[in-house]
């Protein structure tokens, strides 16, 4: 038999480690290629945590459309302080780390949920 | 064992002559008891003419061939005595006894038999029944099959601490067993199978002992902490006529159910002290509600405090819409907290550290020092040691082993006594600010529940938002939720009442979350409930004939298919060692997903008699889709739409 969920003590430190570290107001540029990202983070998995939009979820935090620094962003994959596995430069080369950073940086901002008839 | 005129040995003899006689050719079914044996002619297979043989070999002795009152027939006496609406069993010999007395002498209602494909769906069906209705769901098992198969059942129900209550059938005599499969069906001893995860057992060796056994059985597992209990029912007890020299003693003794167990009065005072005083004070309750009380109390006493909630969700414990239920902020409430009161939790001390499973594993606590901790529990009443369910040792400052519920009263009272004017001014404050937090928290979930709207597969906020615009107007229940769609439901639904959650399976075993929602839905169809059900591709694959017992027996219910395709917790498990191997994680979905091919669900459940659509991935297709699932539901039947999934 499968253990199904993490505990919720888990998703607690999971959730406070990536989702919630404030955007800087201008997002700067990333030297990556958005669709080569994209098919990066289904081939890595990414998705399996964040979803293949980078909208997270139990598993994973939310990813896009707010994305971290390249720099941050990176030096979490490599040194993830709470639950998410690290991915060194042998799994992860830097150059598909900012193609996948592209790729969460091109997601556009979701509609408000003030004009989804089902989320008001 | 005490016997009459006419015992199951003549009995079967009888029986074995009428077989033998009705394989030779020619020969009369109704004669045949009174002819002598024949061989079997020598055209016969082998096969056919030893087993002939072999039933046509006892001399025949018979005295009486038919009995008006098996002993099947006094048992039935004893279950409708204690109430029971319905018995789930996938049919077996070793119960053909009880099965006959139920299903004509009890004339098959209270209990009503519900037939199912796997015994593990009859368990599990039972132990989600019981969080509906508040009384037990009998189930019969066959043997040593059926006890095994309904073992992993079992045992989410002992970890979940519901009552489930089994008779297991057997055959003690081995001089009166049949020959072949009967003996690989008996066991010296049924219930040791499951000993160490049910509460109590017995094996009684005649019916006034079996009628004290049943009862008693049934006393215990509503004792909190409730659990499963196994009666195991001996084939002679169920099949030999009652004989006359116990007749005159059979009774059914009077069940008066024990009053749950309160907290200590001292320890009530000094938890209502400690609560008053707190500048933090922090509930959380996991199996706290076990009846429809049990959120109403809770209420009663976070509104007195004005202190903030974390439902664990082990239960329906709190309304979602409460203004004090702070669940989706519970990481820095436990971290800010001064006091934390635990009711029912399975697991305090995770509610209060931190682990890091990497390649050292690690934790921490996750609270300030001199933060104090206050349990209550009815688990702290009854613990076997060799499954492991019951989580760290958690150092807390008062350990009341008591049942929450009841002792919820009892301390909402003692914090009412001690509130001043001081305290009553500075808990509306912190009313204020989480009524504030509430309403934040409520607005970031429709937020979020906006990324990926459109996305296929489809995410699991856009499902969830997708069920509530069907359900909301209805008085619906979500009745299981397997496969963790990222508790959407909690973020978006509003969940009110006792029966809107059941919470989970308790032991984490996969295959409970489909045979748990049609119990549940079985318990809400006399009230007219929607039951609706979020249900995991992996855990319906396990025993997915119970999707034909919903439709077998007419039971409403909205099953929809949160289908990723894979044991999606194992591939995050998989990529945590390739990755800590250094070895890359493309290879992560070998053993882990379920496609390649796809698995047809709508077909699946359409081929078992239920109304079926999908696979749909385009989430414009969904909302239709559920309607008119939604319409063959409110007919009184079971509908399934399989729609496929972001994974989490």
């Amino acid at each position: 038999m499968k253990m199904l969920m993490l505990p919720a003590a888990l998703v607690f430190a999971t959730a406070i480690g990536f989702a919630q570290a404030p955007a800087p107001a201008t997002q700067p540029a990333t030297a990556g290629n958005a669709e080569t990202g994209k098919k990066l983070f289904v081939s890595y998995g990414c998705w399996q945590c964040h979803g293949y939009e980078g909208q997270g979820g139990a598993a994973g935090p939310r990813l896009a459309p707010r994305t971290l620094p390249l720099a941050n962003f990176s030096r979490y994959v490599r040194r993830p302080t709470n639950q998410m596995p690290p991915y060194t430069a042998k799994v992860v080369p830097d150059s598909d780390l900012e193609h996948i950073h592209a790729y969460l940086m091109s997601r556009p901002a979701p509609p408000a949920a003030s004009s989804i008839p089902l989320l008001k | 064992m005490a016997k009459g005129s006419v015992d199951r040995r003549d009995f079967l003899k009888g029986a074995a002559v009428t077989s033998a006689a009705a394989l030779v050719p020619g020969a009369i079914p109704g004669s045949a008891a009174a002819e002598p044996p024949q061989a079997a002619p020598a055209a016969q297979s082998p096969g056919t003419a030893a087993i002939a043989a072999r039933e046509a070999d006892p001399a025949v002795d018979v005295e009486a061939l038919t009995t008006d009152r098996p002993g099947g027939d006094f048992m039935v006496d004893v279950l409708k005595s204690l109430n029971f609406d319905y018995i789930a069993s996938n049919p077996g010999s070793s119960f053909r006894g009880i099965h006959e007395s139920i299903i004509n002498y009890g004339n098959n209602t209270k209990p009503e038999f519900i037939t199912c494909c796997h015994e593990e769906s009859s368990v599990a069906m039972a132990h989600a029944y019981f969080k509906v209705e508040g009384k037990p769901m009998a189930v019969l098992c066959h043997g040593t099959v059926g006890l095994q198969h309904a073992a992993m059942a079992i045992y989410n129900a002992y970890c979940d601490r519901v009552p489930v209550y089994i008779l297991a059938g057997n055959s003690l005599d081995a001089t009166m067993r049949r020959p072949g499969v009967e003996w690989a069906h008996s066991v010296q001893d049924a219930a040791s199978m499951v000993r160490d995860f049910i509460k109590w057992d017995d094996t009684p060796a005649s019916l006034p002992h079996f009628a004290e056994s049943a009862v008693r059985a049934y006393k215990i597992a509503m004792t909190p902490p409730m659990m499963p209990v196994v009666v195991v029912i001996d084939g002679e007890l169920q099949e030999d006529p009652i004989a006359p020299e116990i007749a005159g003693r059979l009774r059914v003794p009077k069940l008066t159910t024990a009053t749950p167990p309160q907290g200590d009065s001292g320890a009530v005072a000094e938890a209502a002290r400690l609560l008053v005083n707190a500048q933090n004070p922090v509930i959380v309750a996991d199996r706290l509600a076990r009846t429809p009380a049990g959120m109403t109390r809770l209420m009663e006493l976070a509104e007195a405090l004005q202190a903030p909630v974390i439902d664990q969700h082990g239960r329906m414990n709190f309304p979602s819409s409460h203004p004090l239920n702070q669940s989706e902020s519970g990481g820095p409430l436990i971290a800010n907290a001064d006091v934390i009161l635990g009711l029912e939790l399975t697991d305090f001390w995770g509610t209060v550290s931190a682990f890091r499973d990497s390649l050292h594993r690690s934790s921490r606590s996750r609270i300030k020092a001199g933060t104090r901790l206050i349990s209550i529990t009815a688990t702290d009443l009854f613990s076997k040691s060799n499954f492991q369910d019951f989580q760290r040792y958690p150092e807390v400052d008062v350990a009341m082993a008591a049942d929450a519920e009841a002792t919820l009263p009892a301390l909402t009272e003692a914090v009412r006594k001690l509130v001043t004017d001081d305290r009553r001014r500075a808990f509306q404050e912190r009313r204020t600010r989480f009524e504030q937090a509430h309403a934040r928290e409520r607005e970031a979930a429709r937020t979020e529940a906006a990324v990926a709207w459109d996305a296929s597969p489809i995410s699991t906020a856009r499902m969830a938002a997708e069920i509530w615009a069907q359900i909301k107007n209805e008085d619906w229940s979500l009745v299981s939720e397997s496969g963790n769609s990222s508790g959407w439901a909690f973020r978006l639904w509003d969940f009110q009442k006792h029966y809107q959650h059941l919470g989970d399976s308790g032991g984490a075993g996969v295959g409970y979350g489909a045979p748990a929602a049609v119990g549940g839905a079985l318990a809400n169809k006399k009230y007219g409930r929607l039951s609706v059900n979020i249900q995991g591709d992996g855990d319906l694959l396990y025993a997915p004939g119970v999707l034909w017992t919903a439709a077998h027996h007419k039971i409403p219910l909205l099953t929809v298919m949160h289908n990723n395709r894979a044991y999606h917790q194992e591939i995050m498990h998989l990529q945590r060692m390739a990755n800590r191997h250094q070895r890359g994680i493309t290879r992560a979905h070998i053993g882990t997903t379920i496609d390649n091919p796809n698995v047809d669900f709508a077909k699946l459940a359409q081929g078992l008699g239920v109304y079926a659509e999908g696979p749909i991935a385009n989430a414009r297709d969904l909302g239709p889709a559920l309607q008119r699932a939604l319409a063959v539901v409110k007919k009184g039947e079971p509908a399934l739409v399989d729609v496929v999934t972001q994974p989490r």
